[in-house]
Order: C-alpha cells, then structure tokens, then sequence
C-alpha cells in the first residue's frame, strides 16, 4: 500500500493504492496526517482509485480522518471509489459522513 | 454432507500475514468458479476475522491463528477462522455494530457487521482464556443453474 500526497491552497489530495488493511492502514494514517496537520486544509480528498482491497481497517481510517478534519472545520471527499469498496463504505454508513464524488 | 474439497492453513499472527490469509483462502475458493464480486465478499470476510484474531485475540503477541476451509457439492464453502487468545465473553454485544474494545487504535467496530452482510451466515464461538473460533458460510452461485439441476435430479 502507498499514498502519493498532493497539496495545494486549501486541499490535501492523498492518492492512495494497493491494498487497505490492519496492515497497511497505520503507514497510510501517519503520512495523511502529517500533511493535515502541517496545512491545516478546508478540504482532504482521499482517492480510492488504485486501491485494489480494503476492509473495515480502511472505513476506521476515514472515520478518524473525518473526526480529524471536523475538529479543524473542514470536510472529507472520498474520491473514485471502485465498486466493492463503495459497498463497504456504505454498508458503514460513511456516505452520511464524508461526500462522495 | 460430506466437503468435497478441504484445505488447512496455520500462520504466524503477523499483521503481514493478513494479505497472505485472504488470498489463500480465494485462491481455495477459485475451485467453485466464483464471480469476482463472490470473490471480493469471501476475501474481505476473512480479512475482518484473521485482523481480529491479531488484533484482538492475541493483542498483537505473536501466536498462531488456524484457517480450514470446506468445500461442499452444493457449491457452498465454510471456512473456519480460529485462535487460542483471550477469547470474547459477550459474543452478542461484540458482533453490535459500532461496537469495539479498541477505538484509540481506530477501529471502527464494523467487523463483524461487514462479515455479516458479505456472507450467508456468520457462527461465533468463544471462551473467555481460551480462544474464539469464526465459521463463515456463503453460497456460491454463479453456478446457480448446475445447483437448481442437481437438487432436482
Ligand atoms: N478473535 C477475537 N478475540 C477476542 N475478541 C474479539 C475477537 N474478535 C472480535 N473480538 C471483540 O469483538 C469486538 C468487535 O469486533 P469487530 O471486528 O466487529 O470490531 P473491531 O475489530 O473492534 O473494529 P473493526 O473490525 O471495525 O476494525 C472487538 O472490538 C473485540 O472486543
Ligand atoms: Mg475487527
């Protein structure tokens, strides 16, 4: 799994890929986190579209990215997701919490 | 009924090994001929039980998680997901969704609710010092036809 981090004004972009797990998640969190918390962003906009698996390690790691960009009064985007992932992310409910495009 | 095909995995409970489970066991269940999306659902199901035996059952000390996996000639599989780590005394209250013991860790307390809708059925077994065991269940039915000709034959 790795992430490709993009910043710009007032968006963080982390193109994420490979596959999301227990395993992986940890790496992937501290890198998104260090670019938010160095940028202070509006917006993170994680991309999905290279991530070839994921389980509820990955739904844990946008529910903490969605508490942390909330505490800074900004907003989550979860980005080309492929279809299995879009199913798990809404089996958590995670469409009434971060926008999906 | 008798399995028609059977395998047993035994591994390290190392995070690493998460990957390797999962893709073990799709690669077992390729012998059904399952759809990609069967696939997906099976891989995923066995991701959230082996995580939960590292993280939960072992809390992250090295032991050994077991896998076997049944195939039946009704296209079904069973696959078994077991550790010997400090077991789970409220099965019911840990399969609630949203439910979890470790949320600094940010889990989502999703697992179980995720295994629950990916399979046909979702069996816990556990006790408190001595382990939980997992049995997952689903039909595969992208040979759902050769299944309605068999039962009625
Ligand atoms: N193998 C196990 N051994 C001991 N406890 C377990 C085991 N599996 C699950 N549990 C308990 O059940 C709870 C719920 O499990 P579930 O997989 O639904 O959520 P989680 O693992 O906490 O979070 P998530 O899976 O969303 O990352 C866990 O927090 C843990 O307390
Ligand atoms: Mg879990």
């Amino acid at each position: 799994m790795a992430v490709e981090i993009q910043i710009k004004e007032d968006t963080v972009r982390a193109y994420l890929s490979g596959e999301l797990d227990h395993h992986s998640a940890v790496g992937i969190r501290e890198k998104i986190d260090e670019s938010v918390m160095q940028s202070k962003p509006q917006q993170l906009i994680l991309d999905f579209a290279m991530v070839t698996f994921m389980d509820s390690s990955g739904i844990g790691l946008v529910m903490g990215r969605f508490r942390l960009m909330q505490e800074m009064g900004g907003k989550v985007i979860l980005q080309n997701l492929p279809a299995p992932i879009r199913k798990v992310m809404k089996l958590a409910g995670l469409d009434k919490l971060a926008e999906f495009l | 009924m008798k399995a028609s095909n059977t395998m047993r995995l035994c591994f390290d409970s190392r995070s690493a090994n998460e990957s390797f489970a999962r893709t073990a066991v799709a690669a077992f269940l390729c012998g059904l001929d399952p759809t990609v999306e069967e696939l997906t659902d099976v891989k995923t199901a066995v991701s959230e039980a082996v995580t939960n035996c590292i993280v939960h059952g072992y809390r992250e000390k090295i032991d050994k998680v077991y896998i076997t996996a049944n195939i039946y000639s009704d296209n079904r599989i069973v696959i078994k997901i077991k550790d010997k780590g400090c077991g789970i005394a409220d099965v019911k209250k840990a399969m609630e969704p949203l439910f979890t013991t470790a949320p600094e860790e940010e889990r989502a307390g999703l697992g179980f609710a995720v295994m629950e809708s990916l399979m046909d059925k979702v069996k816990v077994f556990s006790q408190p010092g001595k382990g939980t065991t997992v049995t997952l269940e689903k039909q595969i039915v992208s040979k759902g036809e050769d299944y309605v000709h068999n039962s009625r034959s």
